[in-house]
């Protein structure tokens, strides 16, 4: 028998991804079609986002994936003029977390939107994206 | 369960560049401990040794340092929460020795930093937050704390400028302490300059100026039960409460940014385990790793209401002569904030405070000092409460 081979789908999340190999890895290819998703489980209806492959919570169900849809409110941003290793190509950006009530999701801000446009409380949608290189992600854009 | 308390504190001052290795660094800020305790090597039952890992290359510290200590064959033991390792390290150390497992301990902190390059600090700061579903992004500490000076400005009107006060005042005591990085003095005037290097942009709504500096350093705390602390001589600064906390590593995770919610509910615990509140506390040293990191203390220890931090220091009421001095010695914002011997640096200033010896920086005659350290974006918290009786 060969080495078995490790799905490291994972490694395609994000400018730098940190974690190759991960039980959510589906998370990707939803991602690649279009869809950003979570997971709820299927036996006490907790939503999680970051999606999770356990419930925390009743520790008995299996979570299955539900799609990121609708409106969220901003809850809060910030605009980044210095960056971390890895990513000063990316420089300005803005990160944010956004409120769905059942949950919420943090992210990069659409660079298309300047912070002066930018106010606690407006209400944002999500939307798969790719990096410029080719890396896929999902950026939150004015609703 | 008898008493614990604290009978030597000692650390090395906060540097850039430090000229040595680990081993050295620890060994400074131990040596000034046990000259300050007065004791031998041979006192010691027991070490906790605490830092963040992958700043240096050594792995499993404890065994190298309580090595070179001198202090082998005795049990030492590696502790780590990030920013707030040594304070856990002390939790750790106040546990061994309530049990009734060991007598004396002593607790070390240290972290050499700048000989990573700012950019290299910043992304191993930012994988002791979500590296799974938040790093890719591209975080790092101060936008994370900026995530949170953003909310708490939206929900209360908090101002950059407010913030901006509480580097004025770390820089007030920065300058009376030797043992501080950064000893220069910082006007108001510095963060409406657009050309001065305060004012400059990092993650905003912070600047440079809204955020402590890395440095090296290690700091050390001594241990000893009642019975050993009172034969060992000198008076001790009894520990009354101690309260930890942790929470939700991802932002998603966190009920409400404008606050930490591990700050109260560790303040909680330790003001229940010590038998008082908020109003009884003298003198506290806190979390400044951001500007905004201090206002939320203030609110999240009860020294305020929420939203009303900003009142306390605009009246000036957190300054040595105020009603709840705070961050007099410089805070981490002067003093420089290598992560793993922060925590016991701020211990030794409450305890010096308590035994009226922290010169210049003296509060009138208190008799309560706190701590409050917290791990990563309020992913880990302690707040500890010593005391004279």
């Amino acid at each position: 028998m060969g080495k078995k081979e490790l799905d490291t789908r994972f490694a395609r999340f994000g400018t730098v991804s940190f974690a190759g190999v991960t039980q959510v890895n589906d998370f990707v290819d939803y991602l690649e079609d279009g869809r950003l998703m979570g997971t709820k489980c299927n036996h006490c209806g907790l939503y999680f986002f970051p999606p999770r492959a356990h419930c925390c919570q009743c520790l008995s169900g299996s979570p299955e994936w539900f799609e990121v849809t609708g409106e969220g409110r901003l809850v809060t941003y910030s605009t980044l003029h210095y960056a971390p290793a890895g990513f000063q190509a990316d420089l300005p950006y803005t990160i944010g977390l956004v409120d769905y009530g059942q949950y919420k999701v943090f992210g990069r801000l659409s660079p298309s939107l300047g912070e002066d446009a930018l106010h606690v409380g407006m209400a944002m949608k999500a939307k798969a994206d790719k990096t410029a290189a080719g890396q896929v992600t999902y950026v939150f854009e004015a609703a | 369960m008898g008493k614990v308390g604290i009978i030597g504190v000692g650390q090395t001052s906060f540097v850039r560049q430090y000229p040595g290795s680990i081993r050295e660094l620890v060994f400074d800020g131990f040596k000034e401990a046990m000259a300050d305790a007065g004791i031998s090597s041979g006192e010691i039952d027991a070490t906790v040794i605490c830092s963040a890992p992958e700043y240096d290359k050594q792995r499993s510290p404890a065994g190298v340092l309580s090595e070179y200590l001198g202090l082998n064959p005795q049990p030492t033991f590696y502790v780590e929460t990030l920013c707030s390792s040594s304070s856990t390290g002390l939790k750790l150390a106040y546990s061994l020795v309530a049990s009734g497992l060991h007598d004396v301990v002593l607790v070390s902190g240290f972290q050499i930093m700048s000989q990573l390059t700012s950019e290299e600090s910043q992304e191993r700061m930012a994988r002791g937050a979500d590296i799974q579903w938040e790093s890719p992004f591209g975080t790092m500490m101060p936008a994370y704390y900026a995530l949170h000076a953003q909310s708490h400005m939206a929900s209360y009107g908090t101002s950059p400028e407010d913030l901006a006060l509480i580097r004025v005042k770390a820089s007030t005591y920065g300058q009376m302490n030797e043992k501080a990085v950064y000893r220069k003095a910082v006007t108001p005037e510095m963060f409406s300059d657009p050309e001065n290097k305060m004012a400059q942009p990092v993650s905003s709504p912070l600047r440079t100026g809204d955020c402590c500096a890395n440095a090296d350093g290690s700091s050390c705390v001594i241990v000893a039960s009642e019975e050993k602390a009172r034969a060992l001589g000198r008076k001790p600064v009894w520990i009354k409460g101690v309260g930890a906390a942790s929470a939700p590593v991802n932002m998603a995770g966190r009920k409400d940014l404008s606050h930490l919610s591990v700050g109260r509910e560790a303040a909680r615990q330790a003001y229940a385990m010590a038998g008082i509140s908020a109003s009884d506390v003298d003198v506290a040293e806190v979390h400044d790793c951001f500007t905004i990191a201090e206002m939320m203390a203030y609110e999240d220890l009860g020294f305020a209401d929420p939203g009303k931090g900003r009142d306390l220091i605009r009246s000036g009421q957190t300054y040595k002569d105020g009603k709840i001095p705070v961050n007099v010695d410089g805070g981490l914002l002067s003093k420089g904030h290598p992560i793993g011997a922060t925590g016991g640096s701020q211990i030794r200033t409450i305890v010096l405070q308590l035994r009226g010896e922290a010169g210049a920086m003296q509060v009138d005659n208190p008799n309560i000092g706190l701590v409050h350290n917290i791990g990563g974006v309020g992913l880990y918290g302690n707040v500890t409460i010593l005391g004279l009786d």
